[in-house]
């Protein structure tokens, strides 16, 4: 029986804890986005779209390069960070940026079909009934979406843990620092002798993908027979 | 209530609203067939939807006005909608429903207790209960009483009963003339059921192609409307049950006694007759199968497309019968000639 060592301890914790990170830290935003794109025209919707949606299907290097010239010491970033002496670059909050960005669009989907599947009359009568545009959107919109957030977030969180083209890029491998699972798993394959260690990360990561996947299973499934 | 609504909207689809009408009244109805603008009138009383033009006012409160560039939103027009289903919010229980306009409603407004109200609609045993395992009946009075509960200046019911079979609309409708008169709050009842419409409403604006055609009582609405009709006018008939005589039902209709096939065992009950089930003669017919034959006064007679209308008096009673010009001219039906009604006990149909 294998058992892991204390660096592959290292890398579960780290990858748990981007992941993690990445999904509380987007879902503020995905759920403004998503209620921005479902309940509302405006000049520019499709270009928003697309941007959004461009870590889907744009290969995640190209994402974590585009992201290290944004972050870096003469990026566009540059300005915004260099006056409260961030640096993100190599650390784990580069990892947990390179995350968020690539597992938006998988988040903002589950909570858009949420919303949509909402009466809009809904939000009328809670209107008409005395609530403000921003209590509707806390009382009525947000409990009736929360199914497609939870399903959302864990489909973000796994797509998360699996991050691996932009993170190398932008925050390194370092063990302990930034090497999450997918990191060490390349790394025992690039090394003579670790395809065990290998094999074992493996196993660690189709558990946790199928333990978040089930749960997002169920709750999709949930959605649907609301609608 | 007092509502002035000069306003014109006009839709992408091509369909456009235009009115020009004051009315006050407590109870006001808005006829029309669907897609007569009636919805989009109440989208625009509530400020829903966004007139491109023109001025609203309820009780001299200026609503939206392009000219002033005034514009209230939803949550202060105090404008509250009864929809035809329900639209309960079905993450929260029943008494989280009500109390979500109450809770809402600033101190100063707040006149109704919710104990009241909850006794009136009688809603005590569903305060725990989800929404969705509730009744269709049940469902639109916890809308009713959760509209009530905001305070509204005025209360907009949206074909509120359409959705309801006859028995839960006659309960809905007493429970909503009982909520009205007892916390006094006005209506706009929106309907294009003309039963609905006399029934709880005393009147009424006549809706058409996005325009009001004409602003007119529930009855003389009826009336007009007979003629193009299928059914006639319809009198509605309360009646007290008196006994049982043979596979008959005998009830007392004013000072009449009437006879029903479709009776049942209810101390009182309402028929619906229509105007076209009404034989009239005008010497006493020595024999006829019918059971009923009341003797009657001509009241009046009014023209209704190519029919003629006949208000008869029957004791105390009222009752509209309609025959075709020719019918009416060999009679010589006029006002304060005696005829004879004849009615067959099978022409009434039970309400409740």
């Amino acid at each position: 029986m294998p058992v892991l060592s204390s660096p592959d301890i290292d890398a579960i914790v780290l990858s748990l804890k981007v992941a993690f990170t990445a999904t509380l830290l987007s879902l503020p935003f995905g759920f403004l986005y998503a209620y921005l794109m479902t309940f509302f025209k405006f000049r520019g919707k499709v270009l928003l779209e697309v941007l959004v949606n461009l870590p889907l299907t744009l290969p995640p290097v190209v994402m974590g390069y585009l992201l290290l010239l944004a972050l870096g010491k003469n990026g566009l970033l540059a300005p915004v960070l260099e006056p409260f002496g961030m640096r993100l670059i190599f650390t784990w909050k580069a990892a947990v940026l390179a995350s968020a960005l690539v597992g938006f669009p998988l988040l903002v989907r589950s909570i858009r079909l949420a919303m949509a599947s909402i009466d809009t009359r809904l939000v009328q009568a809670s209107r008409t009934l005395g609530a403000g545009s921003l209590d509707s959107l806390l009382t009525v919109i947000l409990p009736l979406s929360r199914t497609g957030i939870v399903a959302g977030s864990s489909l973000m969180f796994a797509r998360s843990m699996g991050e691996f083209g932009a993170t190398i890029i932008v925050a390194g491998s370092i063990p302990g620092v930034t090497r999450t699972i997918p990191l060490a798993i390349y790394d025992y394959a690039g090394s003579p002798g670790g395809e065990q260690a290998a094999l074992v990360l493996c196993a660690v990561a189709i558990a946790l993908s199928v333990v978040v996947l089930l749960v997002h299973e169920s709750l999709t499934r949930k959605l649907t027979r609301r609608q | 209530m007092e509502l002035s609504m000069a306003v014109y909207k006009r839709f992408a689809g091509g369909f456009d609203l235009e009115t020009d009408f004051t009315v006050s009244g407590e109870q006001v109805g808005v006829f029309g067939v669907s897609g007569s603008g009636k919805s989009t009138m109440v989208s625009l009383i509530a400020g829903l939807v966004e007139p491109d033009q023109g001025e609203m006012v309820l009780d001299g409160v200026c609503l939206f006005s392009s000219e002033r560039g005034i514009n209230l939103p939803p949550q202060e027009r105090r404008v509250a909608i009864v929809f035809q289903d329900s639209c309960l919010f079905p993450h929260l229980s029943v008494e989280s429903n009500l109390l979500y306009g109450y809770r809402r409603c600033p101190a100063r407004h707040r006149q109704i207790d919710v104990k009241a109200l909850v006794s009136v609609l009688k809603l005590d045993g569903l305060l725990d209960r989800g929404v969705n395992r509730l009744s269709g009946g049940e469902k639109q009075r916890v809308a009713l009483g959760r509209a009530i509960l905001t305070n509204p200046r005025l209360l907009l019911m949206d074909e509120s009963l359409s959705a309801l079979d006859d028995a839960l609309k006659l309960q809905i409708i007493h429970y909503l003339k009982r909520a009205s008169e007892k916390f006094r709050i006005p209506y706009l009842f929106i309907s294009h059921s003309l039963l609905e419409i006399r029934l709880l409403t005393d009147q009424v604006l006549a809706m058409g192609e996005g325009r009001v055609l004409g602003q007119t009582t529930p009855e003389q609405l009826a009336r007009d409307r007979m003629g193009q009709s299928q059914v006639g006018y319809i009198n509605l008939l309360q009646v007290e049950k008196l006994r049982k005589m043979g596979g008959l039902y005998v009830y007392r209709w004013g000072l009449e006694e009437i006879f029903v096939s479709a009776g049942d065992e209810e101390p009182m009950a309402v028929f619906e007759l229509s105007s076209r089930d009404i034989i009239l003669f005008t010497r006493h017919p020595e024999a006829v199968s019918a059971r009923n034959l009341l003797k009657c006064t001509v009241m009046d007679t009014f023209p209704s497309g190519n029919k003629v209308g006949v208000e008869l008096r029957c004791g105390h009673e009222t009752l509209i019968a309609e025959v075709v010009v020719q019918a009416a001219d060999d009679l010589a039906i006029q006002a304060r000639n005696e005829v004879y009604a004849v009615i067959k006990a099978s022409s009434f149909r039970r309400l409740s």
